[in-house]
């Protein structure tokens, strides 16, 4: 496979702060790469270095082999969809979308029909003679793209170009731009802080965190192998428990955590007897009701706080006895669990492989939890 | 009770619009109308009356009156233009290169002269350019120039004038939409391929229209209904039509003459803003709002 974009040890900083740190990837012809992060981990800035409009401190950025140092944002083949888009308001869509195209010197009836052809690509045929300011968010969403997009750019850089959109749209169009990716085939980077966004899309996620990428997989890998207690707790939701890891005359590994519940866990990699531990259970790994007969469960009698409707994606909070730990568990809306209320005494369980440990961090992904 | 909320909302709109509506018509429009009135009534003075078309005839017979208003008016468009060419550069600065700490500051800057009246503004400048002012003696000074210079009562030196007393007024009202600017358009157009050049002409000048126009608009009017700048910094051969009327009226005690002149330099400039809007398809009513 062709490498479109490689970006080697790049660094940047600005004063004291270093935005990016050493980050490394490839991106391969063809294929949707998202970078997912919370906001100020550093992605605007290296997606404004592939685009041209920063220079990394020290690295290299690559774009099908073509070193970009000193290549200017006007001269470089990528091109980018902005975050609140910058469609000119001053010019009609077909305007729009010519700008590029007028730019490299193409006139005539060849821009004209350039311009035709993505806008039937990006199913807005017709559109070409409206005002800007008469089209709605998901319309400019296409019109920006196709701004793009008619330039065949070699990658196409995007910068959370759904936030602005309300949630029934914006999960419309993550489909449609994942569709329109494969049509057009061209390669897509594409930042974001959702992560629904960047598993539903993307080829590959790269998981960035203070300037540094924690893990750089498929989707299913980040969700079911997280690479570090931020990825974990970063992407979808988890129980953590923080713990001390145990092992008993069989070789069977325990976590023992703080309020003195111990849990059976997988024999852990990287990790030693008596280390400080964080463990992260996933909410739709624990089990309610399991069969007493499942002795390799780990089973814990839990008192339920309150149930969360949701949906699918409703959950209960439930805490263990002798323990203030607040656990969330999936609640799967099959109506075989309708009878649950709060204050409800129940047994919940998880299958001990389904846990996943990391040496104490520390880290946590959002502040406030 | 919702009556009586009608008839509240009509005595505030009353209480608002009459001073307004006495300003225009007693200030404006009257006077106005008693000007048009009597520039086509004979003089007096030179023994005549009557309706008659001398007085606008005479401003074609006499070459020095047409010329002064040709003049004045390419005068005007020149001033406009350099004022535009000097405002665009500088509220971009102010509105985006500058730090926003800076900015404020800038636009202080920027506005402090203008709390000076004109009449101070000008004789500073005289102060400066004069035979015997600051530049001339420290020219002589530091051995530059043998003899003193006379630097004013030149058209350079009225338009100069005349660019310095206006700039404020182009470069407040771009500074306005400027900053609405989003900056990405500006990125999103670098990024499509665009040269600088061409970023100013496709984006940040059209952006910007409606400041310009209005801006240049104001800056057109004050120019060429000025009387006091081209008449200090240009002295006796300053020429500008505004003088023109001013001696009709309080020299020749012709104010029949006067305000056939006052008619059409109105005219004039009606006839410029329209012909400008029409040219960069602007309306007036975007423009001033």
């Amino acid at each position: 496979m062709q490498i479109d974009l490689s970006v080697r040890n790049v660094v940047k900083t600005f004063g004291d702060f270093t935005a990016v740190d050493d980050v490394t990837f490839d991106v391969e012809t063809g294929k949707f790469f998202s970078i997912l992060g919370p906001s100020g981990c550093g992605k605007t800035t290296l997606l404004r270095m592939v685009a041209g409009f920063y220079e990394p401190t020290s690295g290299s950025i690559q774009i099908r082999g073509k070193e970009m140092a000193g290549v200017e944002p006007n001269k470089r083949p990528v091109n980018m969809v902005f975050q609140h888009l910058a469609l000119f308001p001053m010019m009609n869509v077909a305007d729009n979308i010519a700008f590029g195209l007028r730019r490299r010197g193409e006139r005539g009836s060849g821009v004209n029909q350039k311009v035709k052809a993505i806008l039937e690509n990006v199913g807005l045929p017709d559109f070409g003679n409206k005002k800007i300011n008469q089209l709605s968010g998901g319309q400019k969403q296409r019109v920006a793209l196709a701004r793009c997009l008619v330039l065949n750019p070699v990658v196409l850089l995007l910068d959370e170009p759904l936030g602005a959109l309300d949630l029934k749209l914006r999960e419309h169009m993550k489909v449609e731009l994942k569709k329109l990716q494969q049509r057009v085939g061209t390669t897509f980077v594409y930042i974001t802080h959702d992560q629904s966004e960047a598993m539903v899309m993307s080829d590959h996620v790269a998981v960035m965190r203070e300037g540094r990428f924690e893990q750089v997989d498929v989707p299913q890998n980040i969700y079911n192998n997280p690479a570090s207690s931020f990825v974990a707790q970063f992407v979808g939701d988890n129980n953590q428990f923080i713990g001390k890891l145990q092992k008993d005359e069989k070789g069977q590994f325990f976590v023992v955590t703080d309020d003195r519940n111990r849990y059976q866990i997988h024999p852990p990699k990287n990790l030693h007897e008596g280390d400080k531990v964080e463990m992260y259970i996933r909410p739709q790994a624990m089990i309610i009701n399991p069969d007493d007969k499942w002795t390799h469960f780990n089973q814990v009698q839990v008192q339920v706080k309150s149930v969360l409707f949701d949906a699918a994606n409703s959950r209960l909070i439930a805490t263990p006895e002798h323990s203030n730990k607040e656990l969330i568990v999936a609640l799967p809306q099959n109506r075989q669990y309708d009878y649950i209320r709060t204050r409800d005494l129940i047994k919940i369980g998880w299958d001990p492989t389904s846990a996943i440990c990391f040496s104490e961090s520390g880290i946590k992904a959002y502040a406030e939890l | 009770m919702l009556n009586s909320k009608k008839r509240k909302i009509r005595w505030t709109f009353v209480l608002f619009f009459t001073p307004v509506a006495l300003w225009l018509l007693l200030l404006l429009i009257l006077p106005h109308f008693e000007l048009l009135r009597m520039s086509f009534v004979a003089s007096e003075y030179a023994g005549k009356s009557g309706v008659t078309l001398e007085n606008y005839f005479g401003f074609f017979k006499e070459v020095i009156y047409w010329r002064t208003f040709v003049r004045t008016a390419v005068f005007s468009v020149l001033v406009t233009c350099i004022v535009l060419a000097i405002s665009l550069p500088l509220a971009f600065y102010v509105t985006k290169i500058a730090g926003v700490k800076i900015q404020g500051f800038l636009t202080v800057l920027i506005l402090l002269p203008f709390w000076v009246s004109e009449l101070i503004r000008v004789y500073g400048w005289m102060i400066l350019l004069r035979e015997s002012g600051v530049i001339g003696q420290f020219m002589i000074a530091v051995g530059l120039w043998k003899e003193p210079i006379e630097m004013l009562y030149n058209d350079v030196v009225i338009v100069m004038g005349l660019v310095y007393t206006t700039l404020l007024f182009m470069v407040v009202p771009i500074i306005g939409v400027m900053e609405s600017l989003d900056d990405s358009l500006i990125e999103a157009a670098y990024d499509l391929g665009a040269k600088k050049l061409t970023i100013w002409k496709e984006i940040i000048i059209p952006y910007c229209m409606p400041g310009i126009m209005s801006g240049s608009i104001i800056v057109f009017m004050i120019a060429l209904g000025s009387y006091l700048t081209p008449k200090l910094m240009g002295g006796k051969s300053s020429l500008w039509f505004t003088e023109q009327i001013y001696n009709q009226f309080i020299i020749y005690f012709n104010w029949n003459q006067g305000s056939a002149f006052g008619f059409l330099l109105l005219l004039l400039s009606s006839a410029i803003i329209w012909i400008t809007l029409r040219l960069t398809g602007q309306k007036l009513s975007d423009v001033v709002k």
